[in-house]
């Protein structure tokens, strides 16, 4: 299939929009996607022509949103390769999801049992655990990472145990895009007994993980994070893994039988989609699956990887830039330092340039410190970007250096 | 110089410039320039909270003035606070207080002072405020 970029580009209105008087370059898609046409106006579709609560009502409209959401649902499952629709979970989005799972293990694990997270986590993914571990008293151990932003696979064997209970790690990390090898990581870990959970907010961009296939236990994904809406997201988890934790809120919905002595929960998925969802958020996931899918995420992927490398011979061409996280494998992001100049200063006139990139430490303090750097300049790449927008980050960080030297 | 003569002042220089790159410009070299805080005092304690670069601000009374010294990792974060130094410096607890830093929107800094932007800047102005307080009673 021909890759037609322009076609795309005029999918999404904010890229014809100028920012302080240059064109918009947006090279910000780590920190969240834009959104096509269709996606956005399947949110107004919704709200002009069905909006109604969902799974309660008996009239028609009720009906048409009900299928609308639960349709959405299976979009999802079809999209992941799950085998059952009441295995994908509709939450905020990974931080929900995450903070659900270290829910429901809080009462499953104690002192006696230890849980593993990557040296490559994203903070919303280190909290939730050391809050759990604080209640529950489960030892914590990290997987370091190497220089090349690589997770230390052979310490990652010594820290695996008949008492690991349950493995952390992202698919592509935040900060550096190396992609994890999540597939001998779960296998590892099933070795022992341990239950995986992985964050795919970083991946699901790029490409799309058949999960039965990889075998995880758990997988989540924020739907900003592709194409979607903010607000949605998504939990998969194994039947045997749901059925076993509790629910996570209270509220409607996630209740079959309520008397003041005893309340009988409702069937998965319900049990954990407690109150009113986010139901135009779940339906326009579900077209940006579709947007997506459209396209052919092997086609998303190969123009990325492309860009990428057009963008990193193109970088390193600076004199006195650094680039951190150059595995092999990694998705469209180029974290990097000039030297002798702060990051955020190389941020801040980019924007002058219309150019957005991010700068810090990317919620991730922890891989900073590993290369002891107190940020960096990201710039993460998605399929609507061009070669075009890559020579003017290109010629706007020389004239920034020129700036700033 | 009272407070907002010094920031008139500023106001005009910055009137010179045609487009925001020379703005910036004048800003790095303005942070080049900036009244260094002593090494002694660069420490952890006056450090103003802001995610994106270290600030560090300190303040001492000379004379019933107070006088501000500052560092940041990040050249433009130093310009900015070059300006701030310029307007607060060398002035009495009592004026700084009643103050008002308000010019700063005519020469087109605002972004960097609006109390969203994770720069510490907004903070910096509080702190400098909080020198006041602590020193108008001395």
């Amino acid at each position: 299939m021909v890759f037609d970029i322009k076609k795309i580009r005029a999918d999404f209105p904010i890229l014809k929009r100028k920012v302080n008087g240059y064109n918009f370059v947006y090279l910000d898609n780590a920190a969240t996607s834009q959104k096509p046409i269709q996606v956005i106006d399947s949110i107004s579709d919704y709200y002009k022509n069905y909006n109604s609560n969902i799974h309660r009502g008996v009239h028609s409209v009720s009906q048409e949103a009900t299928d609308a959401y639960e349709g959405a649902r299976i979009k999802i499952q079809n999209h992941f390769n799950v085998k059952k629709s009441h295995e994908i979970i509709l939450t905020s989005g990974t931080t929900h999801s995450i903070n659900l799972v270290a829910n429901g293990f809080l009462e499953i694990l104690d002192q006696k049992d230890e849980i593993i997270i990557s040296g490559l986590e994203h903070h919303s993914n280190i909290v939730p655990w050391q809050m759990m571990a604080a209640r529950n008293g489960v030892k914590i151990k990290i997987i370091p990472i190497d220089e090349n932003g690589d997770l230390n696979l052979n310490i990652y064997d010594s820290l695996l145990n008949s008492k690991t209970k349950l493995v952390f790690v992202n698919h592509v990390s935040n900060a550096l895009g190396t992609v994890n090898p999540i597939k001998e990581i779960i296998n590892k870990a099933h070795n022992v007994g341990a239950a995986v959970l992985v964050d795919g907010a970083q991946a699901s961009a790029h490409f799309k993980p058949d999960l039965q296939e990889l075998d995880v236990d758990f997988y989540t994904t924020s739907a900003h994070k592709l194409c979607g809406p903010t607000g949605i997201g998504m939990l998969y988890g194994k039947e045997k893994w749901l059925q076993k934790m509790p629910p996570y809120q209270g509220g409607g919905e996630m209740i079959s039988e309520v008397t003041f002595e005893k309340t009988t929960y409702a069937e998965l998925p319900h049990k954990f989609e407690a109150g009113t969802p986010n139901i135009s958020g779940a339906i326009a996931f579900g077209v940006a699956i579709d947007y997506l899918n459209e396209l052919g995420l092997e086609n998303i992927h190969k123009y990325e990887s492309s860009l990428l490398d057009y963008a990193t011979e193109k970088l390193k061409s600076i004199t006195n830039l650094k680039i951190y996280g150059e595995s092999e494998n990694k998705t469209s992001v180029i974290s990097f330092n000039i030297e002798g100049i702060h990051a955020y200063d190389i941020g801040t006139l980019l924007d002058k340039f219309g150019v957005a990139v991010r700068t810090g430490q990317h919620c991730a303090q922890p891989i900073m410190d590993h290369f002891g750097i107190s940020g960096t300049v990201r710039a993460s790449l998605a399929f609507y970007n061009t070669k075009e927008e890559i020579d003017i980050l290109f010629s706007s960080l020389k004239r920034a250096i020129s700036m700033l030297s | 110089m009272k407070i907002n003569e010094i920031q008139a002042e500023i106001v005009d220089e910055f009137s010179l410039f045609e487009d925001w790159m020379e703005k910036y410009e004048y800003m790095i070299e303005l942070g080049k320039s900036i009244q260094l805080i002593d090494t002694k005092n660069k420490i952890d304690a006056n450090l103003i909270k802001g995610c994106q670069s270290k600030l560090w601000l300190f303040a001492e009374l000379k004379n019933g003035r107070i006088f501000y010294s500052a560092d940041s990792e990040a050249i433009i974060t130093k310009g900015i606070a070059a300006i701030l130094l310029r307007v607060f410096s060398n002035q009495t607890p009592s004026d700084i207080l009643n103050s008002e830093f308000k010019y700063i929107d005519e020469i087109g800094l605002k972004e960097h002072l609006s109390p969203t932007r994770a720069n510490g800047l907004v903070s910096m102005i509080k702190q400098m405020k909080y020198y006041a307080i602590a020193y108008s009673n001395k």
